[in-house]
């Protein structure tokens, strides 16, 4: 799974921080299935950001499979 | 599921089973399937379907006596279609080379075929192509017995043959002129065979034969014993078949063909000391239980051949072809989008489910289909066995739950939402005002509260008038959400509550507006007296003054699926609308033959798109109005489009309110319109108050954003536990390219996103949208 944008900075920017996003590892789950990603998050709170086009596409095809596994 | 319901279950769906023709064909020639190729203009595939189970196609294609005819479907509203002539067509038209026998490696078994006719032939073939040392002992000078007797008109010493040319490749011996029986006197003695052969088949016809001559056992008759399954006789290596069999009077050149083929597969297994008789009922003919609905079949006359002796021309055997009914059930899958949807038939289905629940480690692939169907029980009406799916798909669905292998996501908006009905937000359990006891209780149904909740305070305040010793109010959801995804454990505790409530109010009476309640009650609380408003308005009369609003038009009605054999309720709604002024028009999937709107089965949630194919079928029906009297389906068919009124509609509504225009609520407004209901409702009634329901934020939801919100299903409180999670904590984000805020949250399972703006006090919502994934960081 990768994110949808690849520059690695974003417009994003994490309001806590007052830092843009950058690219980074994150590690997302589902039903006790680890992965690791490339998305956008705050280089110093981690905040993560997951684009909507992500959600209902990859990251939903990838929850089926997992949920039929 | 255990194998022998499942084994069951297979067998009550008969759409595999042979068309009446081929069930009725002595050796079963798939004719249906000949027929679709001669359609298709294929006419050397239809051959080729053909001459896979006739060895002499041309023979048979002349002279064949018929008996599928008797068993065509076209018997029973004309004349049977003209099966021989089509196959003689493909003969002529095949075009296909005839591929040569394959020599298999000869085994060291030997055969006597004792007669040439078509029987022993066919005997003779079946075996030699096996592998077997046939040799066949032939009376007379020549193969074919008595189809010599034929004129040459209609059967041509060419066709014959070109036909038994089929032997030129295969290494069988012939014998001509060789009798044999067991006189001393002739050169071959059939003890004699039996001893220097392995196995015998006897098929010397019945001209010039004694049946004496054999030293085999005979009845009473003096006829020859044969076992009609195995055609075994009294020497445990001879069979006999043929018109010796049958006598020259019920002659057949069909069934000499299938003795043959018959005995072949008895001398095969003699040969390989295998069981004779296991598993052998199906191979002479048979009558099928294939069941096709010829209901709206016109009448079509049989196709007459412009010249008898040159068969169909290309013209004439396309019509008569077109006359087929090609045989086949589907008369749950004809009517039901969802089984439809999957391409298949309720036989493969029920092994397809039976494979999923069987998974150890693999994907299993027919979960949504389990969760798609709306258990509204129309297969199981329309199927001349009665094999009804949804049985079928909610023991699936228990299963599963059960083995912790149902997709989290397929049912928890909808558990979430009777969550709600059943959390104080909407639960209410009171006498009438007044009362200490109450004689039956109302029990509106969530969905009608959801949908139109100014109807309720009027339904009770009429029962409360009409039913003397005091009406109670139980506001809650009747648990079929739970029921219907399985959740046996949730279903019975929400039915244990809805039993302790009934305690208190010390009644056994309960009222339910809707359909799906009903079912259910009528399901689980077997002991309790369970109406619906309907049967009792027809019975105490509709409340004064109602349905002047409504001006008199044709109604199609919807009788709900959960109810589809309450034939005193679909009576008594039919008899309100009449009684308000209204014309009737019948659906043509109509009472205990209703179809399910969506909604049942949590269809809608598991699959939107079969959902919305059996609802746009359903509201395509007619053009006139329709009436429901459930506020799911009103809801489902408002939401595609359709003019549509509940039937409460017609009752207190008025024509300026354009009721059979009004959209639906969404998922929001409708646990709101619970919610306010209660709150209404004590006050009103009871004069009692509860806390006014704050909004603890103002959200500003464009339509868009509103549509988008119910097709995610996302609710009202899930955007704004994100909203006052990300201005309690700051953990927001900002898109610098339109200054949007961006933040998400997650409250139980599911990751909510809400994209918005700070906006006169409240919140603009740009975008939502969720996830199950969860972010670990």
């Amino acid at each position: 799974m990768s994110a949808e944008f690849n520059l690695q900075q974003s417009k994003i920017l994490c309001v806590k921080c007052g830092e843009y996003l950058k690219t980074g590892s994150v590690t997302l789950e589902y039903l006790g299935n680890n992965f690791p990603v490339e998305l956008y998050k705050c280089p110093q709170c981690g905040l993560v950001f997951i684009p909507e086009n992500l959600a209902t596409g990859k990251m939903q095809q990838v929850e089926k499979m997992l949920e039929d596994k | 599921m255990e194998q022998e319901i499942l084994h069951e279950r297979e067998r009550k769906c008969i759409q595999e089973n042979a068309p009446g023709c081929t069930a009725e064909c002595p050796v079963h020639v798939d004719i249906r399937g000949m027929i679709a190729e001669i359609r298709k203009k294929s006419y050397s595939a239809g051959f080729l379907i053909f001459q896979k189970k006739v060895p002499f196609p041309g023979i048979i294609s002349r002279i064949c006596n018929e008996p599928c005819r008797n068993a065509c479907k076209r018997v029973e509203i004309d004349e049977p279609v003209s099966i021989r002539a089509l196959e003689r067509f493909c003969l002529d038209k095949n075009t296909g080379i005839i591929q040569p026998n394959f020599l298999p490696q000869l085994k060291d078994k030997k055969i006597a075929i004792i007669g040439a006719g078509l029987s022993g032939l066919t005997a003779a073939l079946d075996l030699a192509k096996k592998g077997y040392r046939v040799t066949i002992f032939e009376a007379s000078d020549r193969m074919g017995g008595g189809i010599h007797d034929i004129p040459h008109s209609e059967l041509p010493a060419e066709i014959i043959a070109k036909d038994f040319s089929v032997f030129n490749g295969l290494q069988v011996g012939f014998k001509y002129n060789a009798t044999i029986s067991n006189r001393s006197s002739e050169a071959f003695s059939l003890d004699r065979i039996c001893t220097e052969y392995d196995a015998v088949y006897l098929g010397v016809g019945c001209k010039d034969v004694n049946a004496n001559d054999f030293g085999l056992t005979l009845d009473a008759n003096g006829k020859i014993v044969i076992d009609p399954l195995t055609l075994a006789t009294s020497h445990p290596k001879v069979f006999a078949g043929g018109t010796l069999r049958r006598g020259s009077e019920h002659h057949s050149p069909i069934v000499s063909i299938s003795d043959g083929r018959i005995a072949a597969i008895s001398i095969d297994r003699l040969c390989q000391s295998a069981s004779l008789s296991a598993n052998r009922e199906r191979e002479g003919p048979y009558t099928s239980s294939l069941y096709t609905n010829i209901t709206e079949i016109p009448a079509q006359s049989v196709t007459y051949m412009a010249d008898p002796v040159s068969g169909f021309t290309e013209e004439e055997a396309l019509r008569e072809a077109g006359r087929c009914l090609l045989c086949e059930c589907l008369e749950c899958v004809k009517k039901c989008e969802y089984l439809a949807h999957y391409g298949s038939y309720p036989k493969r289905y029920v092994r397809e489910i039976y494979n999923n629940l069987s998974i150890v480690m693999g994907i299993r692939h027919s979960n949504q289909m389990i969760n798609s169907c709306s258990l509204c029980g129309l297969c199981g009406e329309l199927c001349p066995n009665e094999l009804d799916m949804a049985e079928v798909c909610l023991e699936a669905r228990q299963i599963m739950v059960k083995k912790g292998k149902m997709p989290p996501s397929t049912h928890e908006f909808a558990l979430r939402d009777m969550h709600f009905s059943n959390s104080d937000q909407f639960i209410l359990n009171r006498h009438q005002p007044g009362y200490k006891s109450s004689k039956a209780v109302f029990f509106p149904g969530c969905q009608l509260a959801g949908s139109a909740p100014h109807y309720i305070k009027k339904i009770y305040e009429f029962l409360c008038k009409k039913i003397e010793g005091g009406v109670g109010l139980m506001l809650g959801c009747c648990g079929a959400p739970a029921d219907w995804a399985g959740q046996e454990a949730l279903t019975s505790t929400t039915m244990q509550s809805i039993r302790q409530n009934l305690r208190d109010l010390d009644s056994i009476r309960l009222i339910t507006a809707c359909p799906s309640c009903f079912r259910i009650f009528n399901h689980y609380l077997p002991d309790i007296h369970i109406e619906m408003i309907w049967t009792l308005f027809d019975q105490l009369g509709i409340p004064d003054n109602s349905g002047s609003g409504i001006s008199p038009h044709t109604l199609a009605v919807h009788d709900s699926c959960a109810t589809r054999y309450e034939t005193r309720l679909h009576k008594s709604v039919r008899n309100i609308v009449i009684r308000l002024g209204h014309k009737i028009e019948e659906l043509p999937r109509t009472r205990e033959k209703t179809i399910c709107c969506g909604y049942g089965g949590l269809m809608i949630f598991a699959n939107r798109e079969v959902a919305h194919k059996e609802i746009n079928r359903r509201i395509s029906e007619s053009t006139a109005d329709y009436v429901s009297y459930c506020a799911m389906c009103r809801d489902n068919f408002a939401s595609r489009g359709k003019r549509v009124y509940h039937l409460l509609d017609l009752l207190f509504g008025n024509d300026i309110q354009h009721l059979a225009d009004k959209e639906a609520p969404g998922y929001s407004q409708r646990q709101e319109n619970r919610a306010r209901l209660k709150r209404s409702l004590l006050r009103e009634i009871w004069g009692e108050t509860m806390d006014e329901m704050q909004q603890k934020i103002k959200l500003i939801i464009p339509g868009e954003t509103r549509q988008i919100m119910e097709d995610r299903m996302i609710l009202d409180n899930d955007i704004i536990q994100v909203i006052v999670h990300a201005e309690s904590t700051g953990n927001k984000m900002q898109d610098t390219a339109n200054n949007h805020f961006l933040a998400y949250h997650k409250p139980a399972n599911v990751t909510y996103w809400v994209e918005y703006t700070p906006q006169n006090n409240g919140f603009l919502i740009h975008n939502t949208y969720c996830h199950r994934i969860n972010i670990v960081k």
